[in-house]
Protein backbone atom coordinates (compact mmCIF):
# COMPACT_ATOMS: atom_id res chain seq x y z
CA UNK A 1 0.00 0.00 0.00
CA UNK A 2 1.56 3.27 -1.09
CA UNK A 3 0.94 6.80 0.14
CA UNK A 4 -1.16 7.41 -2.96
CA UNK A 5 -3.47 4.52 -2.05
CA UNK A 6 -3.93 5.90 1.46
CA UNK A 7 -4.66 9.43 0.23
CA UNK A 8 -7.01 8.07 -2.43
CA UNK A 9 -8.88 6.06 0.18
CA UNK A 10 -9.13 9.05 2.50
CA UNK A 11 -10.49 11.24 -0.31
CA UNK A 12 -12.98 8.55 -1.25
CA UNK A 13 -14.14 8.35 2.35
CA UNK A 14 -14.44 12.15 2.46
CA UNK A 15 -16.51 12.13 -0.73
CA UNK A 16 -18.81 9.41 0.66
CA UNK A 17 -19.26 11.04 4.08
CA UNK A 18 -20.00 14.48 2.64
CA UNK A 19 -22.32 12.79 0.15
CA UNK A 20 -24.29 11.32 3.05
CA UNK A 21 -24.33 14.76 4.67
CA UNK A 22 -25.77 16.24 1.45
CA UNK A 23 -28.89 14.10 1.81
CA UNK A 24 -29.15 14.23 5.61
CA UNK A 25 -28.48 17.97 6.09
CA UNK A 26 -31.43 19.79 7.68
CA UNK A 27 -30.86 22.84 5.54
CA UNK A 28 -30.91 23.23 1.75
CA UNK A 29 -27.92 25.57 1.63
CA UNK A 30 -25.86 23.32 3.88
CA UNK A 31 -26.70 20.42 1.58
CA UNK A 32 -25.47 22.43 -1.43
CA UNK A 33 -22.24 23.37 0.38
CA UNK A 34 -21.61 19.73 1.36
CA UNK A 35 -22.10 18.93 -2.31
CA UNK A 36 -19.16 21.27 -3.04
CA UNK A 37 -17.03 19.20 -0.64
CA UNK A 38 -18.14 15.94 -2.31
CA UNK A 39 -17.37 17.24 -5.79
CA UNK A 40 -14.04 18.71 -4.64
CA UNK A 41 -12.99 15.38 -3.10
CA UNK A 42 -13.94 13.61 -6.34
CA UNK A 43 -11.88 16.12 -8.32
CA UNK A 44 -8.91 15.41 -6.03
CA UNK A 45 -9.41 11.68 -6.71
CA UNK A 46 -9.25 12.38 -10.46
CA UNK A 47 -6.06 14.38 -9.90
CA UNK A 48 -4.49 11.44 -8.07
CA UNK A 49 -5.42 9.21 -11.01
CA UNK A 50 -3.48 11.68 -13.26
CA UNK A 51 -6.71 12.84 -14.97
CA UNK A 52 -5.85 16.54 -14.57
CA UNK A 53 -8.14 17.86 -17.28
CA UNK A 54 -11.21 15.98 -16.03
CA UNK A 55 -10.46 17.10 -12.47
CA UNK A 56 -10.40 20.81 -13.28
CA UNK A 57 -13.41 20.59 -15.59
CA UNK A 58 -15.22 18.89 -12.71
CA UNK A 59 -14.41 21.84 -10.43
CA UNK A 60 -15.25 24.44 -13.10
CA UNK A 61 -18.59 22.95 -14.17
CA UNK A 62 -19.91 21.33 -11.00
CA UNK A 63 -18.51 23.32 -8.07
CA UNK A 64 -18.39 26.59 -9.99
CA UNK A 65 -21.52 26.60 -12.13
CA UNK A 66 -23.98 23.92 -11.02
CA UNK A 67 -23.68 24.56 -7.29
CA UNK A 68 -23.96 28.32 -7.87
CA UNK A 69 -27.13 27.64 -9.86
CA UNK A 70 -28.44 25.42 -7.03
CA UNK A 71 -27.66 28.08 -4.43
CA UNK A 72 -29.31 30.74 -6.59
CA UNK A 73 -32.47 28.67 -6.98
CA UNK A 74 -32.59 27.81 -3.27
CA UNK A 75 -32.05 31.43 -2.22
CA UNK A 76 -34.64 32.68 -4.71
CA UNK A 77 -37.36 30.35 -3.45
CA UNK A 78 -36.85 29.78 0.27
CA UNK A 79 -33.63 29.58 2.23
CA UNK A 80 -34.26 30.12 5.93
CA UNK A 81 -31.17 30.35 8.11
CA UNK A 82 -31.38 27.51 10.62
CA UNK A 83 -32.89 24.03 10.20
CA UNK A 84 -35.64 23.74 7.58
CA UNK A 85 -38.70 21.84 8.78
CA UNK A 86 -40.26 20.50 5.61
CA UNK A 87 -37.27 18.97 3.83
CA UNK A 88 -38.32 15.35 4.37
CA UNK A 89 -40.95 14.16 1.90
CA UNK A 90 -43.29 11.20 2.32
CA UNK A 91 -41.48 9.39 -0.45
CA UNK A 92 -38.48 8.88 1.79
CA UNK A 93 -38.66 5.03 2.08
CA UNK A 94 -39.28 4.60 -1.64
CA UNK A 95 -36.40 6.95 -2.48
CA UNK A 96 -34.10 5.12 -0.07
CA UNK A 97 -35.07 1.82 -1.69
CA UNK A 98 -34.41 3.04 -5.23
CA UNK A 99 -31.15 4.81 -4.32
CA UNK A 100 -29.92 1.84 -2.28
CA UNK A 101 -30.79 -0.56 -5.11
CA UNK A 102 -28.97 1.54 -7.70
CA UNK A 103 -25.97 1.91 -5.37
CA UNK A 104 -25.69 -1.82 -4.64
CA UNK A 105 -26.11 -2.69 -8.33
CA UNK A 106 -23.42 -0.24 -9.44
CA UNK A 107 -20.96 -1.28 -6.74
CA UNK A 108 -21.47 -4.97 -7.53
CA UNK A 109 -21.07 -4.32 -11.24
CA UNK A 110 -17.88 -2.29 -10.79
CA UNK A 111 -16.35 -4.78 -8.38
CA UNK A 112 -17.18 -7.69 -10.69
CA UNK A 113 -15.87 -5.94 -13.77
CA UNK A 114 -12.68 -4.40 -12.39
CA UNK A 115 -11.76 -6.70 -9.52
CA UNK A 116 -8.34 -7.65 -10.83
CA UNK A 117 -7.74 -4.56 -12.99
CA UNK A 118 -4.81 -2.50 -11.77
CA UNK A 119 -3.55 0.73 -13.31
CA UNK A 120 0.11 1.54 -12.93
CA UNK A 121 -0.07 5.29 -12.35
CA UNK A 122 3.55 5.90 -13.34
CA UNK A 123 2.97 4.25 -16.70
CA UNK A 124 -0.16 6.26 -17.58
CA UNK A 125 1.20 9.60 -16.35
CA UNK A 126 0.42 12.35 -18.86
CA UNK A 127 -2.51 10.61 -20.53
CA UNK A 128 -4.96 12.82 -18.64
CA UNK A 129 -3.47 16.07 -19.96
CA UNK A 130 -5.24 18.35 -22.43
CA UNK A 131 -3.81 17.00 -25.69
CA UNK A 132 -4.44 13.24 -25.20
CA UNK A 133 -8.00 13.94 -24.01
CA UNK A 134 -8.62 16.16 -27.03
CA UNK A 135 -7.18 13.52 -29.37
CA UNK A 136 -9.38 10.84 -27.85
CA UNK A 137 -12.55 12.98 -27.91
CA UNK A 138 -12.22 14.37 -31.41
CA UNK A 139 -10.52 11.44 -33.20
CA UNK A 140 -11.32 8.02 -31.67
CA UNK A 141 -14.60 8.85 -29.94
CA UNK A 142 -15.95 11.72 -32.02
CA UNK A 143 -19.25 9.96 -32.82
CA UNK A 144 -20.32 9.24 -29.20
CA UNK A 145 -19.15 12.76 -28.30
CA UNK A 146 -21.34 14.36 -30.96
CA UNK A 147 -24.31 12.12 -30.10
CA UNK A 148 -23.99 13.17 -26.45
CA UNK A 149 -23.94 16.84 -27.48
CA UNK A 150 -27.11 16.38 -29.60
CA UNK A 151 -28.76 14.66 -26.63
CA UNK A 152 -27.84 17.58 -24.36
CA UNK A 153 -29.18 20.05 -26.92
CA UNK A 154 -32.46 18.13 -27.12
CA UNK A 155 -32.72 18.19 -23.30
CA UNK A 156 -32.08 21.94 -23.33
CA UNK A 157 -34.81 22.57 -25.91
CA UNK A 158 -37.13 20.28 -23.95
CA UNK A 159 -36.50 22.21 -20.75
CA UNK A 160 -37.36 25.50 -22.47
CA UNK A 161 -40.57 24.05 -23.95
CA UNK A 162 -41.64 22.60 -20.58
CA UNK A 163 -41.06 25.83 -18.68
CA UNK A 164 -42.86 28.00 -21.25
CA UNK A 165 -46.33 26.53 -21.76
CA UNK A 166 -47.34 29.27 -24.23
CA UNK A 167 -45.00 27.72 -26.82
CA UNK A 168 -47.04 24.52 -27.08
CA UNK A 169 -50.39 26.32 -27.35
CA UNK A 170 -49.49 28.35 -30.36
CA UNK B 1 22.09 24.59 -8.68
CA UNK B 2 19.44 24.78 -5.98
CA UNK B 3 17.80 21.57 -4.80
CA UNK B 4 14.24 21.11 -6.07
CA UNK B 5 12.53 21.69 -2.74
CA UNK B 6 14.38 24.99 -2.22
CA UNK B 7 13.34 26.21 -5.66
CA UNK B 8 9.70 25.29 -5.02
CA UNK B 9 9.78 26.93 -1.58
CA UNK B 10 11.35 30.07 -3.03
CA UNK B 11 8.71 30.27 -5.75
CA UNK B 12 5.88 29.79 -3.27
CA UNK B 13 7.29 32.52 -1.02
CA UNK B 14 7.46 34.73 -4.11
CA UNK B 15 3.78 34.00 -4.83
CA UNK B 16 2.84 34.81 -1.24
CA UNK B 17 4.80 38.08 -1.37
CA UNK B 18 3.12 39.06 -4.65
CA UNK B 19 -0.23 38.16 -3.10
CA UNK B 20 0.45 40.36 -0.08
CA UNK B 21 1.90 43.39 -1.89
CA UNK B 22 0.31 43.69 -5.35
CA UNK B 23 -3.31 44.03 -4.12
CA UNK B 24 -2.21 46.74 -1.68
CA UNK B 25 -0.37 48.50 -4.50
CA UNK B 26 -3.54 48.39 -6.62
CA UNK B 27 -5.55 49.64 -3.64
CA UNK B 28 -3.25 52.60 -3.15
CA UNK B 29 -3.30 53.26 -6.90
CA UNK B 30 -7.09 53.30 -6.70
CA UNK B 31 -7.10 55.78 -3.80
CA UNK B 32 -4.81 58.18 -5.60
CA UNK B 33 -6.20 57.75 -9.13
CA UNK B 34 -9.81 58.18 -8.05
CA UNK B 35 -8.86 61.20 -5.97
CA UNK B 36 -7.07 62.94 -8.83
CA UNK B 37 -9.81 62.08 -11.33
CA UNK B 38 -12.27 63.73 -8.92
CA UNK B 39 -10.01 66.77 -8.31
CA UNK B 40 -9.05 65.68 -4.81
CA UNK B 41 -5.70 64.70 -3.33
CA UNK B 42 -6.59 61.44 -1.61
CA UNK B 43 -4.55 60.17 1.35
CA UNK B 44 -1.57 62.51 1.96
CA UNK B 45 -0.36 62.06 5.55
CA UNK B 46 0.06 58.39 6.50
CA UNK B 47 3.70 57.40 6.04
CA UNK B 48 4.78 60.83 4.80
CA UNK B 49 5.22 60.63 1.03
CA UNK B 50 1.76 61.02 -0.61
CA UNK B 51 0.11 58.82 2.03
CA UNK B 52 1.81 55.60 0.87
CA UNK B 53 1.13 53.87 4.21
CA UNK B 54 -2.61 54.56 4.22
CA UNK B 55 -3.55 50.96 3.46
CA UNK B 56 -1.16 49.65 6.12
CA UNK B 57 -2.92 51.95 8.59
CA UNK B 58 -6.29 50.67 7.32
CA UNK B 59 -5.10 47.10 7.84
CA UNK B 60 -4.08 47.84 11.42
CA UNK B 61 -7.46 49.47 11.98
CA UNK B 62 -9.33 46.43 10.62
CA UNK B 63 -7.26 44.06 12.77
CA UNK B 64 -8.16 46.02 15.91
CA UNK B 65 -11.91 46.06 15.26
CA UNK B 66 -14.25 43.61 16.93
CA UNK B 67 -15.26 40.66 14.77
CA UNK B 68 -19.01 40.39 15.13
CA UNK B 69 -21.06 37.34 14.16
CA UNK B 70 -24.77 38.29 14.21
CA UNK B 71 -26.85 36.19 16.61
CA UNK B 72 -29.20 34.94 13.88
CA UNK B 73 -26.39 34.19 11.42
CA UNK B 74 -25.25 30.72 10.45
CA UNK B 75 -21.93 31.12 12.22
CA UNK B 76 -19.88 28.37 10.50
CA UNK B 77 -20.78 29.43 6.95
CA UNK B 78 -20.45 33.09 7.99
CA UNK B 79 -16.87 32.53 9.20
CA UNK B 80 -15.93 30.35 6.24
CA UNK B 81 -17.13 32.75 3.51
CA UNK B 82 -14.21 35.27 3.58
CA UNK B 83 -11.67 32.43 3.31
CA UNK B 84 -13.54 30.86 0.38
CA UNK B 85 -13.58 34.25 -1.32
CA UNK B 86 -9.87 34.99 -0.80
CA UNK B 87 -7.88 31.73 -0.95
CA UNK B 88 -8.55 30.78 -4.61
CA UNK B 89 -6.87 33.96 -5.87
CA UNK B 90 -3.69 32.98 -3.99
CA UNK B 91 -3.77 29.56 -5.68
CA UNK B 92 -4.23 31.07 -9.16
CA UNK B 93 -1.10 33.22 -8.78
CA UNK B 94 0.91 29.98 -8.65
CA UNK B 95 0.22 29.13 -12.31
CA UNK B 96 0.72 32.60 -13.82
CA UNK B 97 4.07 32.94 -15.62
CA UNK B 98 5.85 36.23 -14.98
CA UNK B 99 8.80 35.56 -17.26
CA UNK B 100 10.07 33.12 -19.92
CA UNK B 101 11.16 29.59 -19.10
CA UNK B 102 11.02 28.58 -15.47
CA UNK B 103 9.68 31.86 -14.09
CA UNK B 104 6.37 30.40 -12.97
CA UNK B 105 5.67 28.86 -9.56
CA UNK B 106 3.96 25.78 -10.98
CA UNK B 107 3.70 25.19 -14.73
CA UNK B 108 0.58 23.06 -15.23
CA UNK B 109 -0.28 21.41 -18.52
CA UNK B 110 -3.92 22.48 -18.04
CA UNK B 111 -3.04 25.77 -16.29
CA UNK B 112 -5.81 27.74 -18.00
CA UNK B 113 -8.48 25.33 -16.79
CA UNK B 114 -6.92 25.30 -13.33
CA UNK B 115 -7.15 29.10 -13.16
CA UNK B 116 -10.75 29.26 -14.41
CA UNK B 117 -11.86 26.41 -12.14
CA UNK B 118 -10.31 27.86 -9.01
CA UNK B 119 -11.70 31.34 -9.75
CA UNK B 120 -15.15 29.82 -10.18
CA UNK B 121 -14.88 28.49 -6.62
CA UNK B 122 -14.10 31.98 -5.31
CA UNK B 123 -17.55 33.18 -6.39
CA UNK B 124 -19.08 30.92 -3.74
CA UNK B 125 -17.69 33.30 -1.09
CA UNK B 126 -20.10 36.24 -1.54
CA UNK B 127 -23.04 33.88 -2.05
CA UNK B 128 -22.26 32.08 1.21
CA UNK B 129 -21.77 35.42 2.96
CA UNK B 130 -25.06 36.75 1.62
CA UNK B 131 -27.06 33.78 2.84
CA UNK B 132 -25.31 33.20 6.17
CA UNK B 133 -25.69 36.81 7.33
CA UNK B 134 -29.46 36.34 7.96
CA UNK B 135 -30.04 39.85 6.68
CA UNK B 136 -32.40 40.64 3.82
CA UNK B 137 -30.05 43.16 2.22
CA UNK B 138 -27.24 40.62 2.37
CA UNK B 139 -29.51 37.93 0.90
CA UNK B 140 -30.53 40.25 -1.95
CA UNK B 141 -26.87 41.01 -2.58
CA UNK B 142 -26.02 37.31 -2.57
CA UNK B 143 -28.82 36.64 -5.07
CA UNK B 144 -27.65 39.42 -7.34
CA UNK B 145 -24.06 38.14 -7.10
CA UNK B 146 -25.16 34.61 -8.03
CA UNK B 147 -27.23 35.79 -11.01
CA UNK B 148 -24.42 38.01 -12.27
CA UNK B 149 -21.73 35.35 -11.90
CA UNK B 150 -23.83 32.74 -13.71
CA UNK B 151 -24.34 35.12 -16.63
CA UNK B 152 -20.71 36.21 -17.00
CA UNK B 153 -19.03 32.83 -16.46
CA UNK B 154 -19.96 31.72 -19.99
CA UNK B 155 -18.40 34.59 -22.01
CA UNK B 156 -15.35 34.44 -19.72
CA UNK B 157 -14.68 30.76 -20.44
CA UNK B 158 -15.49 31.10 -24.17
CA UNK B 159 -13.08 34.04 -24.58
CA UNK B 160 -10.34 32.14 -22.76
CA UNK B 161 -11.06 29.10 -24.96
CA UNK B 162 -10.49 31.24 -28.04
CA UNK B 163 -6.97 32.14 -26.85
CA UNK B 164 -6.27 28.50 -26.02
CA UNK B 165 -7.43 27.44 -29.51
CA UNK B 166 -5.23 30.03 -31.19
CA UNK B 167 -2.21 28.89 -29.16
CA UNK B 168 -3.01 25.19 -29.45
CA UNK B 169 -2.31 24.61 -25.76
CA UNK B 170 -3.97 24.98 -22.35
CA UNK B 171 -0.72 25.76 -20.57
CA UNK B 172 -0.33 29.43 -19.63
CA UNK B 173 3.45 29.61 -20.31
CA UNK B 174 2.73 27.76 -23.58
CA UNK B 175 0.15 30.36 -24.62
CA UNK B 176 2.68 33.17 -24.11
CA UNK B 177 5.25 31.19 -26.14
CA UNK B 178 2.81 31.03 -29.07
CA UNK B 179 1.74 34.66 -28.83
CA UNK B 180 2.57 36.99 -31.76
CA UNK B 181 1.85 40.67 -32.16
CA UNK B 182 -0.92 40.08 -34.70
CA UNK B 183 -2.92 38.37 -31.95
CA UNK B 184 -3.88 41.88 -30.85
CA UNK B 185 -6.31 42.41 -33.76
CA UNK B 186 -6.96 38.65 -34.23
CA UNK B 187 -7.94 37.97 -30.58
CA UNK B 188 -8.96 41.55 -29.78
CA UNK B 189 -12.67 40.81 -29.37
CA UNK B 190 -11.92 37.90 -27.04
CA UNK B 191 -9.59 40.13 -25.00
CA UNK B 192 -12.28 42.77 -24.53
CA UNK B 193 -14.91 40.14 -23.67
CA UNK B 194 -12.58 38.42 -21.20
CA UNK B 195 -11.64 41.67 -19.49
CA UNK B 196 -15.26 42.85 -19.26
CA UNK B 197 -16.52 39.50 -17.95
CA UNK B 198 -13.63 39.54 -15.46
CA UNK B 199 -14.79 42.93 -14.20
CA UNK B 200 -18.27 41.50 -13.74
CA UNK B 201 -16.92 38.42 -11.93
CA UNK B 202 -15.14 40.75 -9.52
CA UNK B 203 -18.34 42.80 -9.03
CA UNK B 204 -16.39 45.95 -9.83
CA UNK B 205 -18.19 49.06 -11.12
CA UNK B 206 -20.02 49.35 -13.49
CA UNK B 207 -21.00 45.77 -12.57
CA UNK B 208 -21.39 46.38 -8.82
CA UNK B 209 -25.11 45.65 -8.51
CA UNK B 210 -24.50 43.03 -5.78
CA UNK B 211 -22.93 45.62 -3.47
CA UNK B 212 -24.98 48.64 -4.61
CA UNK B 213 -24.58 50.79 -1.50
CA UNK B 214 -27.48 53.11 -2.27
CA UNK B 215 -29.98 50.24 -2.36
CA UNK B 216 -28.79 47.32 -0.25
CA UNK B 217 -26.13 48.84 2.09
CA UNK B 218 -23.13 46.69 1.08
CA UNK B 219 -24.85 43.58 -0.22
CA UNK B 220 -23.38 40.31 1.04
CA UNK B 221 -20.78 42.10 3.18
CA UNK B 222 -23.26 44.22 5.17
CA UNK B 223 -22.88 42.24 8.40
CA UNK B 224 -19.10 41.83 8.23
CA UNK B 225 -16.66 43.69 10.46
CA UNK B 226 -12.96 43.74 11.24
CA UNK B 227 -10.58 41.30 9.59
CA UNK B 228 -13.30 39.28 7.86
CA UNK B 229 -14.49 42.42 6.07
CA UNK B 230 -10.86 43.24 5.22
CA UNK B 231 -10.54 39.76 3.69
CA UNK B 232 -13.42 40.49 1.31
CA UNK B 233 -11.83 43.80 0.31
CA UNK B 234 -8.47 42.09 -0.15
CA UNK B 235 -10.18 39.40 -2.27
CA UNK B 236 -11.52 42.15 -4.55
CA UNK B 237 -8.07 43.69 -5.08
CA UNK B 238 -6.36 40.30 -5.39
CA UNK B 239 -9.03 39.50 -7.97
CA UNK B 240 -8.14 42.63 -9.95
CA UNK B 241 -4.49 41.54 -9.99
CA UNK B 242 -5.39 37.97 -11.00
CA UNK B 243 -7.74 39.00 -13.82
CA UNK B 244 -5.29 41.64 -15.07
CA UNK B 245 -2.54 39.01 -15.04
CA UNK B 246 -4.70 36.45 -16.86
CA UNK B 247 -5.68 39.01 -19.52
CA UNK B 248 -1.99 39.88 -19.89
CA UNK B 249 -0.94 36.25 -20.27
CA UNK B 250 -3.77 35.21 -22.59
CA UNK B 251 -4.10 38.22 -24.86
CA UNK B 252 -1.28 40.73 -24.37
CA UNK B 253 1.75 38.47 -24.69
CA UNK B 254 2.68 38.18 -21.01
CA UNK B 255 6.45 38.68 -20.66
CA UNK B 256 6.95 39.77 -24.27
CA UNK B 257 8.03 43.38 -24.63
CA UNK B 258 9.58 45.72 -27.19
CA UNK B 259 13.13 44.73 -26.14
CA UNK B 260 15.07 42.48 -23.73
CA UNK B 261 12.22 39.92 -23.45
CA UNK B 262 14.34 37.33 -21.73
CA UNK B 263 16.06 39.55 -19.17
CA UNK B 264 13.22 41.95 -18.40
CA UNK B 265 10.24 39.60 -18.89
CA UNK B 266 8.99 40.03 -15.33
CA UNK B 267 9.04 43.81 -15.75
CA UNK B 268 6.91 43.72 -18.92
CA UNK B 269 4.42 41.43 -17.18
CA UNK B 270 4.25 43.74 -14.21
CA UNK B 271 3.82 46.86 -16.36
CA UNK B 272 0.96 45.26 -18.31
CA UNK B 273 -0.74 44.03 -15.13
CA UNK B 274 -0.52 47.49 -13.58
CA UNK B 275 -1.79 49.18 -16.76
CA UNK B 276 -4.82 46.86 -16.82
CA UNK B 277 -5.43 47.44 -13.10
CA UNK B 278 -5.37 51.16 -13.83
CA UNK B 279 -7.99 50.59 -16.54
CA UNK B 280 -10.15 48.76 -13.98
CA UNK B 281 -9.97 51.77 -11.66
CA UNK B 282 -10.55 54.18 -14.54
CA UNK B 283 -13.75 52.34 -15.51
CA UNK B 284 -14.95 52.59 -11.90
CA UNK B 285 -14.64 56.37 -12.00
CA UNK B 286 -16.12 56.76 -15.51
CA UNK B 287 -19.20 54.56 -15.71
CA UNK B 288 -22.46 54.55 -13.74
CA UNK B 289 -23.75 51.31 -12.27
CA UNK B 290 -25.74 49.01 -14.58
CA UNK B 291 -29.21 47.84 -13.50
CA UNK B 292 -29.88 44.13 -13.05
CA UNK B 293 -31.78 43.80 -16.35
CA UNK B 294 -29.11 45.79 -18.21
CA UNK B 295 -26.44 43.53 -16.72
CA UNK B 296 -28.19 40.38 -17.90
CA UNK B 297 -29.00 41.81 -21.33
CA UNK B 298 -25.40 42.92 -21.82
CA UNK B 299 -24.08 39.47 -20.91
CA UNK B 300 -26.48 37.39 -23.00
CA UNK B 301 -27.05 39.62 -26.04
CA UNK B 302 -23.63 41.27 -26.42
CA UNK B 303 -20.83 39.34 -24.74
CA UNK B 304 -21.99 35.77 -25.46
CA UNK B 305 -22.64 36.33 -29.21
CA UNK B 306 -19.36 38.25 -29.50
CA UNK B 307 -17.41 35.45 -27.88
CA UNK B 308 -19.10 32.87 -30.14
CA UNK B 309 -18.20 34.98 -33.20
CA UNK B 310 -14.59 35.18 -31.98
CA UNK B 311 -14.53 31.42 -31.37
CA UNK B 312 -15.81 30.85 -34.93
CA UNK B 313 -13.16 33.18 -36.37
CA UNK B 314 -10.39 31.51 -34.37
CA UNK B 315 -11.60 28.07 -35.45
CA UNK B 316 -11.68 28.99 -39.15
CA UNK B 317 -8.27 30.70 -39.06
CA UNK B 318 -6.60 27.89 -37.13
CA UNK B 319 -7.98 25.20 -39.45
CA UNK B 320 -6.81 27.25 -42.45
CA UNK B 321 -3.32 27.63 -40.92
CA UNK B 322 -2.99 23.97 -39.95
Amino acid sequence: MTTKDVVFGALGLLACCSGVLVVTARNVIHAALWLVVTLGALAACYLLLTADFVAWVQVLIYAGAIVVLLLFAAMLTRAPVGPGQDLDSGNRPAAALVAGGVGVTLVTLLVQAFRSAYVDLDRVAGTGAGRPIGDALFRSYVLPFEIASVLLLAALVGAIVLTRPEIGRR
Amino acid sequence: MMPVWAEVALKLVGCLLAFLTLPLLVGQLEHKTMAHMQSRLGPMYAGGFHGWAQLVADGVKFAQKEQIVPAAADSVVFRLAPVVALLPYLLVLAVIPIGPGEQVAQALDVGLFFALAVISVAVLGPIMAGWASANKYALLGGLRAAAQLLAYELPLVLAAASAAMAAGTLSLPGIVEQWRWWWLPYQGVAAVVFFTAGLAELRRPPFDMPVADAEIVFGPYTEYTGLRFAFFLLAEYAGIVVFAALTTVLFLGGWRGPFLDVQLGWLWTLIKVMALSFAVIWLRVSYPRLRADQLQRFAWTVLVPLSFAQLLLTGVVEVARA
